[in-house]
């Protein structure tokens, strides 16, 4: 296996677990807010044009993302290449960033639906992005993590075969 | 116009449905008889194959006539459900009952020497790349249901067969062209099928919302919504399907000849 292809694998640890994040934050998004609690709501009158296109790129890319992300984390796995705290750090960064852009753009400014109806909105839609932000703040953390460990990891081989 | 009562169609549909009926039984007819031919040429034709094509074609069967049939053409519930059938289910099911490769086993060779020339054609390429097939299928129902083309359809009996065979046909390309089980001389890359894919995916969702919030000619609002709420998680669900085939057949491409362990180790 040469160098370039351990680059390439090492990077599609990253962007398996980035796909399967936002596959799994549009999942939740899905099934708990539009069909359990049925707070979000399919169609807003005040969505824009673009709203609704963005909607509908995000849902597709999600609902593809989820399946392929899952199939790369199956070749990692057979190709003895996975590298599990990159990828989970991928998915926290993938969740929250997908989560965050739902939150700020695609609620508030494209008003493709909000997260609750009668409700007073702004504690909502703050726990909401926090949490999004939180995701992403955990998910760069286990990406330095999971860097400086194959780091040590190299250094420690060097030394053995020194 | 909801309640098509007065249909100019009265006496020919039960015709249409007749001859309808008979050629979806010939249709499987052939199919069995073919599959029986080619298991003691080549090896055993799947079972599952067969399956397919009976489940597939029943699909086709029931979107137009039974119950659903019935209904579609005074409930848009029930044409969307029709159309679920008819569009995605069915071409998704034939697909996977390789009927090119049957045909292939078992025409005389002259006869599929032609066939294959045909598939290789230029124009052929051209109509089966996913991006055409795309637009021919998502496109297509844009102008269904964001034109009087769906009101129009339902006062003539030629153009309604011919929007259905084209909603057929179209989605059967559609899905020949994003999972490659027959054989495919022109092949495009996982990733522009993915793109395409994703695309096409967001624009059938789009319109769904679209039919949500904008009735088609004569739909009444309730209708619309349910209709566009079957097409949007209906087609999810085919989808769905598509795109795990899809990834199941790169993750059999990608398939490596030893494992990056046992490459250490030899």
């Amino acid at each position: 296996m040469s160098v370039h292809n351990q680059a390439n694998l090492l990077k599609r640890n990253l962007f398996s677990g980035v796909l399967f994040g936002i596959g799994l934050a549009a999942f939740i998004d899905e099934t708990v807010f539009h069909q359990l609690l049925h707070w979000h709501h399919f169609y807003d009158k005040s969505t824009t044009a673009l709203g609704l296109v963005s909607d509908g790129v995000f849902h597709a890319f999600s609902w593809f993302a989820t399946i392929a992300s899952l199939f790369m984390f199956a070749d990692l796995r057979r190709k003895s290449a996975l590298n599990f705290l990159r990828w989970l750090g991928g998915v926290f960064l993938g969740y929250g960033l997908f989560q965050l852009y739902d939150g700020t753009v695609q609620h508030k400014v494209m008003r493709i639906h909000q997260i609750r109806y009668n409700v007073d909105i702004l504690p909502y839609d703050m726990i909401w992005n926090a949490v999004a932000l939180a995701s992403v703040i955990i998910g760069f953390r286990l990406l330095s993590r999971s860097r400086s460990k194959s780091q040590q990891n190299k250094g420690n081989k060097t030394n053995e075969s020194s | 116009m909801n309640h098509h009562e007065h249909h100019i169609h009265g006496g020919l549909i039960p015709f249409v449905h007749l001859v309808l009926g008979l050629f979806l039984i010939l249709v499987i007819f052939f199919y069995l008889l073919a599959a029986n031919r080619s298991s003691r040429k080549y090896k055993k034709w799947p079972i599952h194959r067969t399956l397919f094509w009976c489940l597939g074609v029943t699909c086709i069967g029931a979107s137009i006539m039974g119950p659903v049939g019935e209904k579609a053409h005074t409930e848009f519930t029930w044409h969307m459900g029709g159309h679920l059938l008819l569009g995605m289910l069915a071409p998704f099911l034939l697909v996977l009952s390789a009927p090119v490769t049957l045909v292939l086993h078992t025409l005389p060779v002259r006869m599929a020497r032609q066939l294959s020339c045909f598939l290789r054609r230029r124009l052929t390429h051209l109509v089966s790349s996913p991006l055409a097939a795309s637009i021919l299928n998502i496109g297509g129902l844009w102008v269904l249901y964001t034109t009087s083309l769906y009101g129009s359809m339902h006062q003539s009996v030629s153009l309604y067969l011919l929007v259905h065979v084209h909603i057929f046909l179209a989605g059967y390309l559609y899905t020949a062209a994003m999972i490659y089980i027959d054989p495919v001389s022109n092949r495009f890359s996982f990733g522009h099928r993915a793109a395409v894919l994703i695309l096409s995916l967001a624009g059938h969702g789009i319109l769904s919302k679209w039919i949500y919030a904008n009735p088609p000619t004569g739909v009444p609002r309730a209708q619309a919504e349910l209709g566009g709420m079957l097409m949007y998680y209906g087609g999810d669900a085919i989808e769905l399907m598509i795109i795990f085939i899809l990834c199941l057949q790169w993750y059999k491409s990608a398939r490596p000849r030893t494992s990056m362990s046992v490459a250490y180790k030899g």
